[in-house]
């Protein structure tokens, strides 16, 4: 029943926006208190879901296979408190980084339809509605990274839209495909279908364009070229928050696939599947430590890292999906983090090219610490959590003896240290270049933001035990999708 | 463009489809129709008067703005879903009252037409909010 609630929650917040959209200050203040709240209640859906297993809400009382079912496991959970919490950190930064002009001309409502079109691809349980709200999530984002309308962001736009929309036609190919095959969208009953059959059913080509499709959504090689180039051109507050959630309801969804649907051919999809995840964290890290703006050499990290979630679906062992699950999680609040503390260089030196930065220790420790924190976390430093996160993808690696691609994961290991270094070295810690000032003022909301998030990304350092906990029962229900089948199907 | 002819015809045409969107999108619930295509003809007779007239006056003309009106559709469209909480059932459930009923004519009010209305008004302003702007040059 209240599992609606995730989804009409941000569409009432938008709505509620968009009346007052003229007003700048009760939008400022609206959207964090909106956003917290939106926080508080993703995070009693977790403790309830941890208590009580899977919940499952038939919208309009059409039972299963009929209407569209909402389903929430830990997985789903999980993910939904992560992407509420950045959706909060991003609105306590926005009033103090994004221009009036944005802030006014319809931003804040953009945000809540984002977030509303990513708790839905979380919870909905059927394919058909996850392609909806799929487009109600890269609708609002279209919008973000053009809003403003800049010739550079206008550049970056016509990528982003055009890529995303080849990748929704496979989206919506692979649909129609399957429903030709199996009769049913209703993602359990299709999975409680797919048992039945015959090992030999052709069924891939439905799966390959799905896995295409997704692939393109979270940037995988050889999908990943748009990313880096459009996600550098709008503020950088809607480039984390992009960063934060969009390709990462990519990953999600390709977990929810692979558990559901791809276990009855799994030798085909699994070595097809390690493979991609080495090349993209190999060239996602390479590419990146070649870049020279910060907000460039981000990009293509999150392209790495990406590989490392896929690596954990690869291996599809408890150990190694838990590892997962805690590693995209970290990766969320971490990517955001570096991003919003490359927004903070950017106040205080008014450029994100590592060539005109130097000098930022000097003049701001605080500011150094903030990217500090989650720079190191992204490298796998202990005690923070990235640390925990590879620990766990590799430990799950070694166990299932796939020794290649645990290789590559390390070696990617060395290579984000490296490009983080790199960062640091030439933004914060080499003299300060001529003709650069490092005297511009930093907004309180955006250190704040900054602030609160670096300290929640050390907090799962220090709290790792509880929450791998979480990860492996969420993990558990992934690998064996029985019980999400029969909680839907109500047999 | 300035055409005589466009003129009269868009200001009579203007209440002609509102009506004719407002039938559409009562009949939609069993027959063709229903609030995407009523909306696109409210949307559209407002068109046709701006390409007439020009945007300024038909903005002048009509009391409300095409982002609120998509505002007001989205919060109709989720009120529907409302009434089946109420009733103890769940969200979105269809909920049915028969107004006035004999052997001959049947008027039955439901929310699924109380959502169609939400989608035929967010439709409208959507339309009006991308065509005005294309239209203002």
């Amino acid at each position: 029943m209240t599992l609606i609630l995730p989804i009409i929650l941000p569409l009432l917040f938008m709505v509620v926006l968009m009346f007052t959209r003229r007003s700048l200050l009760f939008q400022q203040f609206f959207g964090i208190f909106a956003s917290v709240l939106l926080l508080l209640f993703s995070i009693w859906l977790l403790t309830d879901i941890l208590k009580n297993g899977i919940m499952v809400m038939q919208t309009g009382s059409w039972v299963a296979p009929f209407g569209i079912t909402l389903v929430a496991d830990l997985l789903s959970s999980i993910m939904l408190v992560t992407t509420s919490f950045v959706g909060m950190i991003v609105m306590i930064y926005s009033p103090g980084f994004i221009d009036k002009e944005r802030q006014t001309a319809g931003y804040y409502p953009l945000v809540f339809g984002l977030l509303m079109g990513v708790n839905g691809a979380f919870i909905t349980g059927d394919i058909f509605n996850l392609y909806v709200w799929y487009e109600v999530m890269l609708t609002s984002s279209f919008v973000l990274i053009a809003l403003g309308g800049s010739a550079e962001q206008l550049r970056g736009s016509i990528k982003y839209v055009t890529i995303n929309f080849v990748a929704s036609i496979f989206f919506v190919a692979a649909i129609g495909i399957l429903y030709g095959k199996a009769g049913t969208l209703n993602m359990a009953d299709l999975a409680a279908k797919m048992q039945t059959w015959e090992a030999n059913t052709p069924i891939n080509s439905a799966l390959m364009l799905f896995f295409v499709a997704f692939s393109i959504k979270s940037a995988l090689v050889p999908f990943f070229f748009w990313l880096p180039a459009s996600y550098h051109t709008p503020p950088i507050a809607i480039t984390a928050l992009f960063a934060g959630t969009l390709t990462k309801v990519g990953v999600y969804t390709m977990f929810r696939f692979y558990s559901l649907f791809v276990v009855f051919d799994e030798q085909f999809w699994k070595i097809f599947i390690l493979t991609l995840a080495g090349l993209t964290m190999l060239i996602g890290v390479l590419m990146a430590a070649s870049q020279f703006d910060i907000r460039k050499i981000l990009s293509f990290h999150i392209i790495s890292q990406v590989g490392y979630m896929i690596m954990g679906l690869g291996i599809f062992t408890v150990a190694g999906v838990a590892g997962a699950i805690f590693f995209t999680v970290h990766n969320m609040l971490s990517k955001t983090n570096t991003f919003l503390a490359a927004g903070l260089v950017y106040q205080k030196s008014g450029g994100y090219d590592l060539k005109y930065l130097g000098g930022l220790y000097k003049a701001s420790p605080v500011l150094a610490v903030l990217f500090f924190i989650p720079a190191l976390s992204l490298a796998g430093i202990p005690p923070l959590p990235g640390f925990f996160g590879k620990f766990f993808l590799i430990k799950g690696g070694f166990e299932a003896s796939e020794y290649i691609i645990t290789a590559i994961a390390i070696i990617t290991g060395l290579f984000t240290l490296f490009s983080m270094v790199k960062i640091w070295n030439e933004a914060y810690w080499k003299k300060v270049p001529e003709g650069v000032s490092v005297s511009g003022k930093v907004h309180p909301s955006t250190l704040i933001a900054t602030a609160i998030l670096a300290g929640s990304v050390v907090l799962m350092g220090i709290f790792a035990g509880p929450v791998i906990d979480v990860c492996l029962q969420a993990a558990e229900q992934i690998v064996d999708p029985h019980m999400y089948i029969s909680a839907v199907l109500g047999r | 463009m300035e055409s005589v002819l466009l003129k009269i015809a868009a200001s009579h045409m203007r209440p002609l489809l509102i009506v004719l969107s407002v039938v559409v999108l009562y009949r939609g619930h069993n027959e063709p129709g229903g609030g995407f295509i009523g909306g696109l003809m409210l949307g559209s007779a407002f068109i046709l008067y701006a390409m007439a007239y020009g945007v300024k006056k038909t903005q002048k003309s009509i009391f409300f703005d095409p982002v609120n009106l998509t505002g007001l559709g989205l919060l109709i469209a989720l009120a529907s879903g409302l009434p089946a909480i109420l009733m103890g059932e769940i969200f979105m459930t269809g909920q049915w009252i028969t107004l006035f009923s004999n052997t001959f004519f049947e008027l039955k009010l439901g929310t699924p037409l109380l959502f169609d209305v939400g989608v035929y008004f967010t439709v409208a302003g959507m339309l009006m909010l991308v065509m005005f702007s294309i239209l203002e040059e």
